[in-house]
């Protein structure tokens, strides 16, 4: 115990003698955590609340069209931009100057009430009832498409959201279209209700555990805080894979394996620092999203009564990212070894875990894949606290996850070391 | 005692061994130098007896005690001055050795006062509290001594203790070196300084190629070899004037 606490204490100083470092380690994955949630927060508010600006061609200059402007106007999503030539537009869209150009095609208005009214009087004469129209024409209109412009530097799901609401915006116009027809063909009077057009249903967005009364949705900084604070916690692994490369280099760990002291000593010192340092980067992620980020606009973590549970996962979470660190630092010779994998296997670990894409939008194979991550279950916990509000039975399985890749990993480097330097 | 049966060393792809066959008593309270060219094998030798390395074949005993079944043992009783300083640059001088001294098992206040006695007799007392980055080779040199001698350890291995240092800290280094094998300490002992060697060993070994070719009191080697008027003239005689460059 006094070898270790003597480890433990020599660990401490050499990071403290450090304040460059220091700093790093910690302001680093603050840094780290507002930018992103800034920009993911942005990225909704864009989609949200700001207004896109949209190229609109209109050739069809029918109430179609007019019906599209007025929505797209309407929407909080867009600003119309007119614009009479279909070139121009998607050369505008092509360099960028905007992100996305409608065409509406000529005769839109035209065809679609032909259509519609073609099919509003053959349902009519069914019930034997005479359209004002006379007999049905024979010709079928011609089907229109409305074309959407991308810029090529468009994200996929910015254009996928864009598609889906123009498609909505369509799909109501030619709904409204034929509620139009049919109050047309069957009464004279059109200011007479026939049809009650209010959406029937409506979607309400609950989370599981929460009442109708009391319904929190998860904000953007829920979802950042636990994500990116597991990704700095297991960039831990790079200071620390350093400090034992650096042992090596200095000859201490030399001077150290002639002495009476166990490996398992050495790495626990290790252990016990490292992981504080993770805790305290944990603590003050949570004070910077608790406290900072409502000043800066950002919407404000909640912690209420999940403090306890939070800092387990984080203690399980920062053990699993010591082990990792404590084996990459015994197998590799060099910073030039340690410090480029470190950093790449961090990120690989972190993708695998569903920190940039989530795990269910994943391939089958990298689904799989991604159960072997430690940051997949140390962000399976996170989750499980901050938003699904659970209880530390539900949390037990991924913890002990975690705590049995700490003692595979460092079981690993005691016997690597073992059989490396064993006399 | 240290007793050397046959302890042979072949490094992974080497052609050749580093130590071959090689069978030496070191006497207690002996100050032994192992001496020879570079890539003789002295630092393989050393490293094999300070637990670092495992032989390839043959066995040692350090006062009775057998490698392979007293490791730990062992490991208390001998203390290792390495060829390089092994010391953290960031840390003071104090914080160092009082590391050091705590994975021997020493505390408290008892280590205190070694630290500072050790400190004093070899003139570092008030640099206790200075970085050893900010510590010249020579007493860089003097604090890598301390760490390998605070626990007092019965038999000690130096590995060039004094290579780039200036002659105060050589000295202070061999005086103090000739303070603790009085005490008792076994010496065991290599360096390229034959000079220092020829005052400083009781007796020495020249190996080469691995293998020992010549042991014996530096005096009796020296009248051994009628041209010889010095320790370095025997070593010439013994290893030749080739030049010993290894890649």
């Amino acid at each position: 115990m006094h070898k270790l606490r003597a480890s433990a204490y020599k660990e401490f100083l050499l990071l403290t003698r450090d304040p460059g470092g220091l700093a790093i380690l910690f302001i680093m994955p603050l840094l780290l955590v507002i930018t992103i949630t800034v920009i993911q927060n942005a990225t909704f508010k864009t989609l949200k609340q700001s207004k896109i600006p949209i190229l609109l061609v209109d050739y069809d200059q029918g109430n179609v069209s007019a019906s599209i402007r007025q929505n797209l106007a309407g929407s909080d999503q867009f600003e119309v931009v007119e614009e009479a030539d279909e070139t121009k537009a998607q050369e505008l869209v092509g360099n960028g100057t905007y992100q996305l150009a409608l065409v509406i095609p000529e005769n839109l208005s035209r065809n679609l009430d032909l259509k519609v009214n073609r099919n509003v009087e053959g349902l009519l004469q069914k019930f034997g009832i005479e359209g004002e129209n006379g007999p049905l024409s024979k010709s079928t209109p011609e089907t229109k498409e409305v074309k959407l412009y991308f810029d090529p530097a468009t994200q996929f799901s910015f254009r996928n959201s864009i598609k889906s609401g123009i498609d909505q915006m369509v799909s109501k116009i030619e709904t409204q279209t034929i509620y139009r027809a049919f109050q047309k063909e069957l009464t004279d009077d059109p200011s007479e209700e026939i049809f009650d057009t209010a959406p029937f249903i409506k979607f309400t967005e609950i989370i599981p555990g929460d009442t109708l009364e009391k319904n929190s949705i998860p904000n953007a900084t829920q979802h950042n805080i636990p994500a990116w604070t597991l990704f700095a916690i297991f960039f831990i692994i790079l200071p620390l894979s350093i400090n034992m490369v650096k042992e090596k280099n200095l000859g201490t760990f030399v001077r150290l394996r002639t002495n009476p002291v166990s490996y398992v000593t050495v790495l626990g010192g290790k252990t016990v620092i490292f992981l504080s340092v993770a805790l305290i980067q944990f603590a003050l992620m949570l004070l910077v999203g608790v406290f900072l980020f409502p000043l800066i606009g950002l919407p404000r973590l909640e912690v209420e009564g999940r403090l306890p549970l939070l800092f387990l996962v984080a203690f399980f979470a920062g053990l699993a990212a010591v082990g990792l660190g404590l084996l990459l630092g015994t197998i590799a010779k060099s910073q030039e070894q340690s410090a480029p994998f470190g950093a790449t296997f961090v990120v690989i670990l972190a993708a695998l875990g569903g920190v940039w894409v989530p795990v269910f939008a994943m391939p089958a194979f990298m689904q799989a894949l991604s159960n072997l991550s430690p940051m997949n279950w140390g962000l399976n916990a996170f989750y499980n606290v901050f938003l699904r509000n659970v209880g530390i039975t539900e949390l037990f399985p991924d913890l002990a996850l975690l705590f049995l890749f700490f003692l595979i990993t460092t079981a690993i480097s005691i016997i690597y070391n073992q059989r490396k330097n064993a006399v | 005692m240290i007793e050397i049966n046959q302890l042979s060393k072949k490094y992974k792809g080497a052609e050749s061994f580093s130590v071959h066959n090689l069978d030496l008593r070191i006497r207690e309270k002996e100050v032994f130098g192992i001496l020879g060219p570079n890539g003789a094998g002295k630092t393989t030798l050393i490293s094999m007896l300070s637990s670092l390395l495992k032989p390839t074949k043959g066995s040692f005993s350090i006062n009775g005690l057998n490698y392979r079944e007293h490791t730990q043992q062992l490991k208390q009783i001998i203390g290792i001055v390495p060829q390089e300083y092994a010391l953290y640059p960031t840390l003071t001088a104090y914080e160092n050795l009082r590391y050091f001294g705590s994975m021997y098992g020493l505390k408290g206040a008892h280590l205190k006062s070694k630290i500072h006695d050790h400190l004093e007799v070899l003139g570092l007392g008030p640099f206790a509290d200075k970085k050893i980055k900010t510590f010249s080779g020579g007493m860089k040199r003097r604090i890598n001594l301390i760490a390998g001698i605070l626990h007092a350890p019965k038999v000690l291995f130096l590995d060039e203790p004094t290579v780039g240092v200036d002659v105060q800290s050589k000295n202070a280094i061999i005086d103090y070196l000739k303070e603790l094998n009085k005490k008792g300490t076994t010496i065991l002992y290599t360096s390229h300084h034959l000079n220092e060697a020829e005052h400083f060993c009781t007796r020495i070994a020249i190996i080469d190629l691995g293998s020992i070719i010549c042991k014996g009191k530096p005096s009796a080697l020296i009248d051994e070899h009628v041209d010889a008027r010095n320790l370095e003239d025997v070593f010439l005689a013994k290893t030749g004037k080739a030049l010993r460059d290894y890649a």
